[in-house]
């Protein structure tokens, strides 16, 4: 699946498109198929995001989105040496995905 | 330590007025992220993996108590209460938000600090032996000549688009602590014959493309120096490449011309600029120079009472000889066990501005080895400065050693990092703490960096760590014979990289054969530099 991710302009928070808006999780992130130009050039006019950008995900077994790449999710949770400053999610399978 | 003059404060005040209106316009949609991303990274203003980073700059290192305070206050007000020191002697904070920028930076500015220069393809933060003004070793204190170039350097017109970043050390002493060699510009402080000048190195670095810098001009009287600086400046401005980014910093430029041939064209430059009169009159380095003036030492006691072990250990370790007999350096590791390189909160900043006051004059250091110092402290107060830092975690003895391990930020924070390095830090000195072996193995220096530019200095370690991204998973090139000392040399890769399990496990057979093999006296790279590669391959994949 196709998601789309970027930098909230005004806290650089990492944010993930959920269908409608932006979103600090990333189990929200939705599959945005062919329509990821459409919603890049949308978001990027909009100017809300910082240089928003499309990436590869799967679904796994649970439901979870899971980014294919490891620099997206490490940005999923935030600094795996800080993890209490971690972005606070739904997501009970902890960290073991991550790396 | 210097203060700001009416012009320093009034060009810092007038810098973030216009950045406040810039980050206003881009908040406001009135910019793209195109056009107001030079404009930021010229303030200090990065975006990382998680948030936007602002890196300040800590001109030669050197800070008062109030001014560690501010970045402590900084760190609550508008960060998460910690900060992250660096190679570089700054301080970077990694939960910045764009909407509060210009505050943090306004409240710099009140303390004459700022963000200007940390970025960008300018003279960067100008660095220095962090034991300026206090080493028993020094010709002279070389912060007057660094503030002289921090004056020189700050938005000088005709060196704000270099062709790539560029960084200044300045030493002046015979041992180097700044690894000057590994900068595009190395300058050490010399007296010949009575007079002061410079012994000046061009083409250093590191990077995907490490180089130690070749001397240039073995003697440039102090009243050229500025003059020299410009020339050298002038022919990597006109020649290096402005076609390849990776191509485009001066160690390329005099790779390709040859040393020679650079020297030669800086030569004519030089004497070119000298009919000019760029240098600044005398006295502007004499004024300089008087707000270095030492301070007040007095006489006391030489040693200490050894009879607690744990202090003496710290004593051992931890200080450095000073020019005053009753005094010593005392460098502050900000490298506990299983911590994080470099990160110190708050409230710790704060407390290591308060012993700054109590007992080293108001002034303290950053260290490029990612911990802080407070350069002047009496022998006869070191055991109560030990028990206050120790109370507060800040008293590992642990300086050049194993543990005191030089970490970028890695993947957990960069955006430019295929790898993460802080957790190898963490793992690798908690095993030898665990271990004791740490000072079995004296004087280690491990270094650490997650990519290719080597933030974390890994050409330059004893024993180097590159983190490297291997079909999407972490990947660990391991190299062995580094040193940004006087004895300068790059490190070379041992062969197919590891795990992080695997790496971890190899820096301990590198250790063991160091410690199977060493003679009397050798340190890790004396004996690396002894028996060669081969019985360090052989362990690991023999």
């Amino acid at each position: 699946m196709k998601i789309l991710t970027g930098n909230d302009l005004r806290t650089g928070a990492v944010t993930w498109w959920n269908g409608s808006g932006w979103s600090p999780f990333v189990d929200d992130a939705v599959d945005v198929a062919e329509d990821a130009e459409e919603i890049l050039a949308r978001e990027e006019a909009a100017r809300r995001v910082n240089v928003p950008y499309a990436i590869e995900a799967s679904i796994d077994a649970e439901g979870h989105v899971r980014p294919a790449h490891i620099k997206d999710r490490v940005r999923a949770l935030g600094p795996t040496v800080r993890r209490d400053l971690a972005v606070p999610t739904a997501d009970k399978t902890g960290w073991d995905w991550v790396i | 330590m210097y203060r700001y003059d009416q012009y320093d404060q009034e060009m810092v005040e007038a810098r973030v007025a216009e950045f406040r209106d810039q980050a206003r316009r881009r908040l406001e949609g009135k910019l793209t992220e195109d056009q107001f991303k030079p404009l930021r990274l010229m303030n200090g203003l990065y975006l990382q993996l998680h948030a936007y980073m602002l890196r300040v700059a800590i001109p030669y290192g050197t800070l008062n108590a109030r001014q560690m305070e501010m970045l402590a206050d900084i760190a609550d007000k508008y960060d998460r209460g910690y900060g992250h020191f660096t190679t570089r002697q700054n301080i970077q904070y990694n939960w910045i938000k764009l909407e509060d920028c210009a505050d943090a930076l306004a409240d710099l500015a009140t303390v004459e600090m700022h963000a200007i220069q940390t970025s960008g393809n300018c003279i960067r933060n100008i660095s220095a032996d962090h034991f300026a003004g206090a080493a028993a070793d020094e010709v002279v204190d070389p912060r007057p000549y660094a503030e002289l170039l921090r004056q020189w350097s700050s938005f000088h017109p005709e060196f704000t688009y270099l062709p790539r970043k560029f960084k200044i050390a300045v030493i002046a002493s015979a041992k180097d602590r700044a690894a000057m060699r590994l900068h595009d510009i190395g300058i050490r402080i010399v007296k010949r014959n009575g007079e002061v000048g410079a012994e000046v190195y061009a083409g250093g670095g590191m990077g995907r493309t490490p180089m130690i810098a070749p001397l240039i001009r073995d003697f440039v009287p102090i009243d050229q120096l500025i003059t020299y600086a410009e020339a050298a400046l002038r022919v990597y401005n006109r020649y290096g490449r402005r076609d390849n980014k990776y191509k485009a910093r001066i160690k390329i430029l005099v790779h390709e011309l040859g040393a020679a041939e650079y020297i030669r064209q800086v030569e004519e430059e030089f004497a070119h600029m000298l009919t000019v009169g760029v240098e600044p009159p005398r006295e502007e380095l004499a004024r300089i120079a008087e707000y270095f003036a030492p301070p007040a030492f007095v006489d006391g006691p030489k040693t200490v009472d050894r009879s607690d072990p744990d202090f003496a250990l710290w004593v051992d370790r931890n200080t450095h000889r000073h020019k005053h007999d009753a005094y010593v350096s005392a460098v502050i590791s900000l490298k506990p066990a299983g911590g994080i390189p470099g990160d110190a909160t708050s409230e710790q900043m704060r407390l290591v501005a308060k012993l700054a006051r109590e007992y080293s004059f108001d002034e303290l250091r950053v260290m490029h080895t990612q911990n802080l110092l407070l350069p002047h402290v009496r022998i006869a107060d070191l055991h109560a400065l030990w028990t206050a830092l120790d109370e507060a975690g800040l008293g590992s003895p642990n300086m050049d050693t194993i543990e005191d391990i030089i970490a970028c930020p890695g993947l957990d924070y960069c955006a430019l990092a295929n790898a993460r390095s802080i957790p190898l830090a963490q793992r690798i000195s908690e095993r030898f703490a665990e271990s004791g072996r740490t000072g079995e193995l004296g004087e280690l220096k491990l270094k650490i960096s997650g990519c290719i530019n080597a933030c974390g200095h890994h050409h330059a370690g004893h024993i180097g760590i590159l983190g490297v991204d291997k079909k999407g998973t972490e990947n660990y090139q391991l190299s062995l014979g580094g040193s940004e000392a006087e004895d300068v040399s790059l490190a070379k890769i041992t062969g197919p990289g590891f795990d992080e399990d695997g790496v971890i496990a190899a820096v301990e057979k590198v250790t063991d054969v160091y410690l199977t093999q060493r003679s009397d006296g050798e340190r890790f790279l004396d004996t690396y530099r002894r028996i060669g590669m081969e019985p360090f391959k052989e362990a690991l994949y023999g």
